[in-house]
């Protein structure tokens, strides 16, 4: 057993203040869940300590919050592991300034507080996944009884198929933490969870609505940090990402975000240079050039002309005095024959796309030293 | 110390005087680069959006060519280190997929073996604090940064996923920056934004997110006190830096906030000028970093 200190952020809208920390003293053992410090604080404290919670174990996908900043369950959490955190931040300054560590317990973010850790799942959870038409959309008359499918043809779509829709990936979502209109993660990998589906007869539109939304896949900022925030390894992000190659294969190249001419710009110019040409990847971006004319539409020419200023900026600082950063495609490519290695590497893996996923497979075992003698069947 | 180095592309584009301080800054230090000038861009992740045994292949030609040299590999940028370290992932996780990866690269002469000669791809920050030694650093310091406040911006890409990046082997890899900031003699600055993004990864494609994040976060910072922010990525400093004047429009409030690499504020404190490691080609004015060092400010 060991002791610990909660501090939970807590909120009471009939109380008519604003909201507030509360320091909890609990005592359990470091193999235990901050969930349990808080069930055990409500028990001996306070009762009025709100959180939601059911089975305890992962599963049930209820008891989403921030711990020392980071979102996730509050049953997977070992309390211990969430002190060693704490102390951590605190011995570079990233605490919250008490003179002893605590830990940390917040309300998931991105969404409405209701009270203390509880918030509201339908205004922006429930909302983004009803907004990708969370269920099968098959064409024709129903078998008789149920859709036979190859067990191989459903296993790419097992990883989004584990989500428990608690939330955590949505609290942490940097892109919609500057922009509450993104679709989010959790509704992505829902999204991509029919996508992938061999029985869903709408796949092409599915992508077509997503791309086409200026929230929608093209939003999406890169940031990684739903994937450390899934407590179930869905990794939404990789599965946003798989969106959008599948948009590109389908030949939706018009999305209102650029969003596949910067993927298109930025494969290209590899193919060609190596390495990066700005000059090229911003103009590329916003205006492909077809067969060596320039075809910019509306959009194209806005996103060009805010760019200028930046531009001239560069240039008057030293930045972007060279001509090689000014004018697209003036960028040398890579020396002595090195670019066409990269060009047959492109040759030859355009062919094959193959995509290698981690959670399906495993990682394999480290395979034996070569003078172990093997077994024998 | 001598490493196989990978500049990365924005360092030798827009980002030119990183470039140069890491010279500057590495000559002081004692390592000895050697540039893989025949390596390709790590694809930023974009190209994996497009094609991932693309984006794989090409990272493993990069590998290959840093393990020809018998070195460990070095990069300066966090978003090489999240791309390129997602594709070894991926390399190192199974034999027949790194085969298949290989076929191509030894028509070339060129292979990737995992582990071979316990080869790694280590940021400069990764490579500073677990290598080099920040004790080592310390002995090196010549112009302590006494009194500057340095708010710390990893770059999404070096530190998320953890499960990627080492971090059971190296659990404090987010928080290094505060470590080496303390070790230069500098004050570290804690805001909201340090692990954020920058937003650098939508500028073309949601111009206004983008812009609001970096604003953000540039604001937090200033308004927690800093005289600068460090960050071991050129793509954050793109929009942090460059497109400051566009994102403080966007949040609508005066930014003027110095945003060094981190070669720059190593270099600093080496004995390195402001000119000599090119921080008068930034675009948020560095003037202020330049006289709180000069009049070695109240601490």
């Amino acid at each position: 057993m060991a002791e610990y200190t909660l501090k939970v952020r807590r909120y009471q809208p009939e109380s008519g203040e604003g909201a507030y920390w509360e320091k909890f003293k609990v005592d359990l053992d470091p193999s235990l869940s901050v969930l349990d410090g808080i069930l055990q604080a409500k028990d001996r404290e306070d009762g009025s300590l709100a959180v939601r919670c059911s089975c305890r174990a992962a599963i049930c996908g209820s008891c989403g919050m921030k711990i020392n900043g980071q979102s996730g369950l509050g049953c997977k959490t070992q309390i211990g592991e969430a002190q060693e955190l704490a102390e951590k931040q605190a011995s570079v300054g990233e605490g919250n300034g008490d003179s002893a560590p605590t830990i940390m317990v917040e309300p998931m973010g991105n969404m409405p507080v209701i009270k203390d850790l509880i918030t509201d799942m339908e205004s922006t959870h429930w909302t983004k996944i009803r907004r990708v038409t969370p269920w099968l959309l098959p064409h024709g008359e129903p078998p008789e009884r149920e859709y036979v499918v190859e067990p191989e043809s459903m296993i790419d779509i097992t990883q989004s198929m584990a989500c428990i829709q608690c939330g955590a990936c949505v609290s942490s979502c940097l892109s919609m933490e500057a922009d509450p209109d993104f679709i989010g993660p959790a509704a992505l990998a829902k999204a991509y969870r029919f996508v992938g589906d061999p029985r869903d007869a709408e796949t092409v539109e599915r992508l077509h609505d997503l791309a086409h939304d200026p929230h929608g896949i093209y939003d999406c900022t890169h940031c990684f940090s739903c994937i450390d925030a899934c407590p179930k390894g869905v990794a939404p992000m990789d599965q946003i990402m798989r969106l959008r190659r599948k948009a590109g294969e389908e030949g939706i190249h018009d999305d209102p975000n650029n969003g596949h001419n910067h993927v298109t710009a930025m494969t290209n110019m590899i193919e060609k240079k190596g390495t990066n040409d700005e000059a090229l990847l911003i103009q590329e971006s916003y205006a492909p050039g077809i067969k060596g004319k320039l075809k910019p539409t509306k959009a194209a020419i806005k996103g060009l002309t805010e760019s200028l200023p930046t531009v001239l900026r560069a240039i008057k600082t030293g930045k972007a005095r060279s001509l090689s950063k000014l004018i697209p495609g003036i960028h040398p490519k890579l020396p002595g024959g090195a670019q066409d290695e990269v060009k047959a590497i492109y040759a030859h893996t355009e062919e094959h796309r193959e995509e290698f996923n981690i959670y399906i497979t495993g990682e394999e075992d480290v395979e034996p030293e070569p003078d172990e003698p093997k077994e024998t069947a | 110390m001598k490493l196989a180095y990978w500049p990365g592309c924005v360092s030798r584009g827009f980002t030119s005087e990183l470039h140069g301080s890491m010279a500057f800054t590495a000559e002081k230090l004692g390592i000895e680069l050697v540039e893989l000038d025949r390596a390709n861009c790590c694809g930023a992740g974009i190209i994996a959006e497009h094609n991932q045994e693309l984006a794989d292949t090409l990272n493993a030609r990069t590998f290959a060519l840093a393990q020809q040299t018998g070195l460990a590999m070095m990069n300066i940028c966090s978003t090489c280190q999240g791309a390129q370290s997602e594709c070894q992932q991926r390399l190192d996780a199974d034999s027949s997929y790194r085969a298949h990866i290989n076929e191509v690269l030894s028509g070339q002469g060129l292979a990737y073996e995992k582990g071979k000669d316990g080869f790694t791809n280590k940021n400069f920050l990764w490579l500073l604090v677990e290598d080099y030694g920040l004790d080592q650093l310390a002995e090196k310091v010549v112009r302590p940064l006494s009194g500057l406040r340095v708010g710390p911006f990893y770059g999404c890409y070096i530190v998320r996923p953890k499960d990627r990046l080492g971090y059971d082997e190296f659990p404090d890899r987010d928080v290094y920056l505060e470590k080496l900031i303390e070790v230069l003699g500098g004050e570290v600055v804690e805001y909201d934004g340090a692990r954020k993004c920058c937003g650098f990864p939508v500028i073309t494609m949601n111009r206004e997110t983008s812009l609001r994040q970096a604003g953000t976060h540039v604001g937090d910072a200033l308004d927690a006190g800093a005289d600068c922010l460090v960050t071991p990525c050129p793509l954050c400093h793109l929009n942090l830096d460059m497109q400051q004047p566009e994102a403080a429009k966007v949040v609508n409030r005066d930014l003027d906030l110095a945003v060094l690499h981190l070669p720059q504020l190593v270099g600093l404190a080496l004995g390195g000028e402001p000119k000599q490691l090119g921080m008068s080609k930034h675009i948020a004015s560095t003037k202020w970093v330049e006289e709180r060092l000069a009049t070695g400010a109240p601490a």
